[in-house]
């Protein structure tokens, strides 16, 4: 079995969580906040449909170019800003290691 | 015009789990209604992902969604199930005698001894742009949809979104319209690149304007819109005067009005007891990913189950005279039900 990585996210509170993540499941950032219970609801289970799971990349890392789908709905989401990201298509691997992410505030 | 359906399950929601309770139900000798906000059924396998394959459907290596689809209608034939399609579920009210009685955008009323809430993620609902008093202004200006064209006639509107709808719409409303702006967070479009460079024509020669990096921040008005606030990523705001918003940000899924009928909601899932799926209302019974319980997995599989084992509970109050025998498929084959 890999080891887990690190990766922190602040709530929308400015709480930070520093949470434990397994690289080896295909979990994605959005999977693992609701596996830590943070206010992700996730609610088109990771289809790139809902938005819900936005959140601001904070750290340098290099991340996977976002997809269309991706790009199309961050489009149509709000509070979008250059270093926007759906969680729900970054799928956890070693080289986000250290990565930290702000959640996105939530629309109506 | 207003109707009335009378039948022994109405199922909210006609994705692959309504659809198979159909079947499951028809076993029983229970009739199905389904009403779905949708003009068709398949729920967001036909309006989402239709050539997605599917790889966790009993039986199936690899399935289509728009096949599973097609293959659930097939399937539930034999028992005629009713549709009330592109029709909201609105309202539920118990009625004198019993039963329930769901009723439709449209009007159409639905009676029946049980309901079974079928509704996946929801309804897809527009997105609203996050202004405190957008709420204020719907139908005094804002408009989420562009239902009838000819509403603007000489009218001033204001247009906001960048993807294909935003930009059809203004392409279609500027022969239209007496003034039309186009409001757009960043300097390009994904849209189809034939309906961008439509819309450059239209800068170009005068007839619209177009704000890119920029948003709509706030709404003005005494009782009806009269402006809105623009404010561009340099942080300079400009007020442009109009009588409509339109903001086309696509739509979200929401639970909708489900979530006012006094069902136990968490966390925007319908709680359900694990033995039949029954809600906390006696006769509402929730199954698919429109519910939650210890250990939910929102799987297709897992909601054709939830609707098995729903239709038996089901029975009991639609049918309390009788005595429920199970049966095999294998040993009774397939007896419909009569139109």
């Amino acid at each position: 079995m890999k080891e887990n990585i690190s990766i922190t996210v602040f709530d929308r509170d400015g709480q930070r969580h520093d949470l434990d993540a397994p690289t080896d499941m295909g979990m994605s950032i959005m999977e693992l906040c609701k596996a830590y219970e943070l206010p992700v609801e996730g609610t088109c289970g990771g289809m790139a449909l809902c938005a819900s799971c936005h959140v601001y990349v904070l750290s340098e890392h290099e991340l996977p170019e976002p997809t269309d789908d991706e790009m199309a709905m961050l489009d149509q989401a709000f509070f979008v800003q250059e270093n926007s990201r759906l969680g729900c298509q970054l799928k956890i691997k070693e080289a986000f290691e250290g990565l930290q992410l702000k959640l996105a505030p939530v629309g109506q | 015009m207003e109707k009335t359906i009378e039948t022994d399950i109405i199922i909210i929601g006609a994705g692959p789990v309504g659809l198979f309770a159909v079947f499951e139900a028809g076993l029983l000798k229970l009739r199905c209604h389904l009403i779905d906000a949708l003009p068709h059924p398949g729920g967001q396998l036909m309006e989402i992902y239709p050539k997605k394959p599917i790889y966790d459907i009993p039986g199936y290596p690899s399935v289509l969604a728009g096949d599973l689809v097609k293959n659930l209608m097939e399937q539930i034939l034999p028992f005629n199930p009713g549709f009330s399609l592109g029709e909201r579920a609105e309202n539920v009210e118990k009625q004198e005698d019993g039963r329930w009685c769901v009723t439709s955008s449209l009007g159409t009323k639905h009676l029946a001894p049980v309901i079974f809430i079928a509704g996946g993620l929801g309804c897809f609902e527009p997105r609203k742009p996050p202004i405190d008093n957008i709420e204020y202004f719907e139908d005094k200006g804002v408009e989420y949809f562009v239902r009838n064209p000819e509403f603007f006639k000489n009218r001033r509107v204001v247009i906001a979104g960048g993807g294909d709808s935003a930009l059809d719409w203004t392409i279609y409303l500027a022969d239209i319209a007496r003034e039309l702006a186009l409001i757009h967070r960043r300097t390009e479009f994904r849209g189809a690149p034939d309906s961008v460079e439509k819309v450059q024509k239209l800068v170009d020669s005068g007839k619209i304007k177009l704000i890119t990096n920029a948003q709509v921040v706030g709404l003005r008005g005494n009782g009806q819109l009269n402006s809105v606030v623009v404010k561009q990523d340099s942080g300079d705001e400009i007020v442009l005067d109009t009588d409509y918003f339109v903001p086309l940000f696509g739509l979200t899924p929401k639970l909708g009005p489900i979530a006012e009928w006094g069902i136990a909601i968490e966390k925007g899932a319908i709680e359900v007891n694990t033995l039949d799926y029954s809600t906390n209302v006696p006769g509402i019974y929730a199954i698919g990913d429109i519910n939650t319980y210890p250990g939910k997995l929102k799987l297709i599989l897992c909601g054709f189950h939830e609707a098995t084992m729903a239709c038996q509970s089901a029975f009991k109050i639609a049918r309390p005279e009788q005595k429920l025998s199970f049966k095999y498929t294998t040993v009774t084959g397939i007896e419909g039900l009569p139109l």
